[in-house]
């Protein structure tokens, strides 16, 4: 038998990767348990609620005052404090205030561009779970860090990029998607609300990767020898990752939509379900969330296709050819787009829009997962 | 109020829906032909178009496509014999060039079209305008703020005011580049103009990707030919296995080049759950431009690393083993010797081969016939068990322990009946197997340097073997220009995701007391919330100009034209037009 000429495969950093992932696994599980505390434990106390959306009220307009007092009083650099008002039957103000030197300038925005009223989240200004959620926010930012060291380690052991294959694939997009809901949240934006489907999606796309996709770290077949490899795939992955994200957020807009047209008509009575939906944001905000997070990727996605165009021409003679994948990737691409110009549309915005976010997240784990499980085509992504 | 509309004019030239525009089609031809062209280029048509181009894309990754494997369609017409004809009239074996398909994304390039014109003009008058006036209410506006200043500022003089907050408020807004113009006792101002030309950019270039494709796809083509290690190639139609043309690529554009095949190397996995993985895949070639051989350079070609020539490029697509046979007949001349590819079936390279002796065999009696062998190659053979149970198979896809294991005929290998015949696979209609002396069919297993005698005179050898790859040559033109504009579009939609539009008013008028009212008001696509923190920065910087320091809200300026915009309508969005609603 020829001598391969091959790099070793360093089993150390493979077995510490195997550890790594069941350890994020079972973190995220832990995290995902947490924020469902929270919900829980968070919907019984009514009152504490809504006391704490009032005390929350009552802080907003201490800052201001706070504010406008220093400013008065040192006669420095004047400062800029938000207040929301909430008047009746949803419509809200938003106040920004100008502290002068010698006054102050009331910058009101309302209409449609006002935030929503959002619900108070998870934990309904209960103590209790509010300590669940932050738990839970700790243990996600865990879990995701040790994901990120599997992924790391895996890469090490094969010295290549780590997401040569499904499984690789799939451990690499959860922790896209972990990292960017912590650096939202880090970012200082509201989106606690995403733990809890964030979790759950982690712990479901690792255990599947363990579970189905799992191969031993390995070198690459020849047809993923290039440095698009880099490129295309890390790019497919990190829109995987996000999109996830955006379906999320599509999906509850849905839901908390008709629940809120439901509750406008007095078709809600209250009960469990009700209370979850009124500390979830309101529906234009996960609409806006939505939007935002599909129109960010949009544009990387794009770019996903075309450097595995370009791949293609290196690998196959030609850029475009058809083939189920790249058929895939195209059809997810539209659907995309024709979300993006469904929400141009009248009539179209709103609830149908949402759906077509989630048709087009469908199109892409299609692409993902069932091209290269049921169509044989030429991608070959190895270890399936 | 026109100034109100003009400011409420949308931020986005998109064309807005027109289900009512029945008023001007007029009864007739022309009048049906206006409201088609209507339909057609609106925003929900486009809609729609978009939504049935990704359905129907759909059954192209469903159904085998003959571009992409036309024996998969054979076999599938073999198999299918009510669903094959309809598929076949359906086009749904070239689903991407079927009539259907096409009418879609052509239908869905002309409203492109009948969007993307109208909208460019119009943006170019609005680059050429000054920004929209100031809307007589700027109270109206989604954002707003007012404050009184009686110009005890830093180095004011009262009286002066309105003239020097518009002056500051100016240069402000030109620090944060708005374009902005002066309107009377107002500044009116807006930003973000790369959104809309981001968009266009975007919606142009996709037209760029429709044509270099269409161009790649009309001027360009491809062709295949195995090359057996040591054999060459010149680049013409008649060298080919497989010469795949287009419109305007014919035998006559090809270019004058040619490659031989050095060597062909591989590796392949040889430890834990992936063994037999291949690993490395390169042929080593010499080429040469024109005809002349001698002028030779070497190269390597690897998988995702083509060689280019001229205009060409040359990819290696796949690879198998040629096993060499000498066949002498029952005079002893030998009749046939030299490689023979074989296809591989698994990802151990098990192989089936067919050598083909077509002329020169003498038997005993010396009648001349065709010899035909076919045969299992296994570049290493599983074990004599395992073969027993599950038929010849390879267990690893290098030459460790190579067979072949064959059977032989004799008689017409069928090559005058004109239909088209596979290199490897025997066609034994007209022909008889050879048998053991015992009456049963002749099938042994050989390893590298075993033969065996032929019951009709003669042997047949198995002296080595040889590696064989597949290249692919191909012309792409229109790459470059597919590329170029793809990367356009990319950039054109960051732009017009990311870039916000928007416009920023404001009014200072000083009464006759000596106090200047200061009205400040923005708009912006309801996707931003960046308007207000804008106008409050902007509120902030103009306090060393107009400080706010007369007692607010004496008198709200307007207030009576304040109405509650409704949330769910677009125009409202972009500012309240519809000033019908009464005050409670
Ligand atoms: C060829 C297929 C098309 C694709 C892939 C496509 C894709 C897109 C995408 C991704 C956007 C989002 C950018 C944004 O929101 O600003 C967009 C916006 C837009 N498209 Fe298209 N489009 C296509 C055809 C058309 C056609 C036929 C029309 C005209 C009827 C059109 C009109 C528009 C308009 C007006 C916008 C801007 C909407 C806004 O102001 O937000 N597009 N398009």
């Amino acid at each position: 038998m020829r001598i391969l000429a091959e790099a070793a495969i360093d089993t150390r950093f493979a077995n510490i990767s195997n550890v790594l992932i069941y350890s994020a696994m079972a973190v995220f599980l832990f995290a995902f348990l947490a924020y469902a505390a929270e919900w829980t434990f968070g919907g019984r106390s009514r009152v504490a609620r809504q006391s704490a959306a009032l005390a929350g009220r009552g802080s907003l307009a201490e800052t201001v005052a706070e504010a406008e007092a220093e400013a008065t009083k040192a006669g420095q650099a004047p400062t800029v404090a938000v207040t929301v008002t909430r008047a009746g039957g949803g419509t809200t103000t938003l106040t920004r205030t100008v502290a002068a030197k010698a006054g102050k300038v009331d910058v009101v925005t309302r209409g449609d561009a006002a935030p929503p009223v959002d619900g108070v989240g998870a934990s309904g200004g209960d103590e209790g779970a509010d300590r669940l959620g932050r738990i839970a926010v700790s243990l996600t930012t865990l879990a995701a860090l040790l994901d990120l060291c599997a992924v790391i380690t895996r890469g090490i052991s094969a010295h290549r990029p780590p997401w040569g294959n499904l499984y690789e694939f799939t451990c690499a997009m959860t922790v896209v998607a972990a990292l960017l809901f912590v650096g939202l949240l880090t970012a200082g934006k509201d989106v606690r609300w995403m733990g809890l489907p964030v979790t759950l999606g982690a712990v479901l796309g690792l255990g599947i990767a363990v579970a189905v996709f799992y191969t031993d770290s390995e070198q690459l077949v020849p047809a993923l020898h290039s440095y698009w490899l880099w490129i295309h795939v890390s790019g497919a992955m990190v829109c995987g990752g996000a999109l996830y994200a955006g379906a999320v957020a599509a999906v509850l807009f849905y839901a908390k939509d008709v629940y809120e047209q439901r509750k406008g008509q007095e078709l809600i009575k209250g009960g469990w379900w009700s209370d979850v939906f009124d500390r979830l944001p309101a529906a234009a905000t996960l609409d806006k969330w939505s939007y935002r997070i599909n129109a960010f990727v949009f544009p990387l996605w794009t770019f996903t296709i075309i450097a595995g165009a370009i791949w293609a021409e290196a690998a196959w003679g030609h850029y475009w050819e058809w083939d189920p994948t790249e058929t895939w990737a195209f059809i997810t691409w539209v659907a995309y787009a024709c979300y993006l110009h469904a929400r141009a549309t009248a009539g179209w915005k709103g609830r149908k829009a949402a759906v077509l976010a989630f048709v087009a997240f469908a199109c892409y784990l299609f692409n993902a997962y069932g091209v290269s499980i049921f169509i044989n085509g030429k991608h070959s992504y190895a270890g399936v | 109020m026109t100034s109100d509309l003009d400011a409420a004019e949308r931020l986005s030239s998109a064309p807005t829906e027109d289900g009512d525009t029945g008023g001007e089609v007029g009864i007739g031809v022309v009048g049906w032909l206006r409201w088609m062209w209507r339909q057609l280029t609106s925003m929900r048509t486009a809609l729609i178009l978009l939504f049935l181009l990704s359905l129907a894309a759909i059954p192209g990754s469903l159904v085998p496509q003959i571009s992409a494997s036309p024996t998969k369609v054979a076999a599938f017409v073999a198999n299918h014999h009510t669903l094959a004809p309809i598929y076949q009239k359906l086009g749904l074996f070239h689903v991407y060039s079927s009539f259907w398909f096409s009418a879609i994304y052509l239908l869905l390039f002309i409203s492109l079209a009948g969007c993307i014109v109208p909208r460019t003009w119009q943006f170019v008058g609005v680059l050429r305008a000054q920004p929209p006036a100031a809307p007589k209410h700027l109270v109206r506006l989604p954002v707003y703020a007012s404050w009184r200043s009686r110009g005890s500022g830093s180095d004011s003089n009262a009286g002066a005011g309105a003239e020097r907050t518009l002056d500051a408020a100016e240069a402000l807004l030109r620090k944060r580049r708005f374009r902005v113009a002066r309107d009377g006792d107002a500044i009116t101002s807006e930003k973000g103009y790369l959104r809309e030309v981001g968009n266009l950019l975007f919606h142009i270039s996709l037209f760029g990707m429709l044509i270099a494709f269409a161009v790649g796809k009309l001027f360009g083509g491809m062709g295949t030919v195995l090359l057996i290690e040591g054999k060459g190639f010149s680049n013409n139609v008649s060298q080919y296995d497989d010469f795949m043309p287009s419109t305007f690529y014919t035998a006559d554009s090809l270019d004058p080049f040619g490659f031989k095949l050095d060597r062909f190397e591989a590796t392949y996995q040889t430890t834990g759950d992936q063994l037999g993985t291949a690993r490395t895949f390169q042929a080593n070639v010499s080429y040469w431009t024109g005809s002349d051989a001698s002028t030779a350079k070497k190269a390597t070609i690897r998988v995702n690393d083509p060689l280019t020539v001229d205009g060409s490029n040359v990819y290696l697509t796949a690879h198998g083993y040629a096993p060499v046979f000498k066949v002498t007949d029952a005079k002893g001349n030998v009749v046939f010797d030299g490689p023979t590819p074989c296809l591989p079936q698994d990802g151990n390279i098990t192989s089936v081969c067919a050598i083909k002796v077509n002329d020169g065999y003498v038997d005993n009696n010396g009648t001349a016939t065709q010899i035909g062998i076919s045969g299992i190659f296994t570049p290493t053979a599983a074990t004599d068990a395992s073969v027993k149970k599950l038929g010849p198979h390879s267990i690893f896809p290098d030459l460790a322990d190579p067979k072949i294991y064959l059977t032989a005929y004799h008689g017409d290998l069928g090559n005058n009946s004109g239909a088209p015949q596979s290199i490897y696979q025997l066609d034994t209609k007209h022909m008889a197997q050879y048998k053991f002396a015992d009456g049963t069919p002749l099938t042994l297993p050989l390893a590298p340097n075993q033969g065996f005698k032929l019951p009709s005179g003669g042997t047949v050898t198995f002296t080595g073997i040889q590696q064989w790859a597949n290249f692919t040559v191909a012309h792409n033109p229109g790459t470059g220009w597919a590329l170029t504009s793809s990367m356009l579009a990319v950039l054109g939609l960051i732009g017009s995701l990311f870039v916000q539009r928007r416009r920023i008013w404001v009014r200072a008028v000083t009464s006759p007391d000596g106090t200047t009212t200061v009205e400040l008001a923005g708009l912006a696509r309801s996707e931003s919330a960046r308007i207000a923190e804008e106008l409050a920065e902007l509120a902030l910087e103009l306090q060393d100009t107009a400080p706010a320091d007369v007692e607010a809200d004496a008198e709200p300026i307007e207030e009576s034209a304040v109405q509650e915009p409704s949330a769910d309508d677009d125009k409202v969005a972009a500012g309240p037009t519809t000033t019908t609603t009464t005050k409670e």
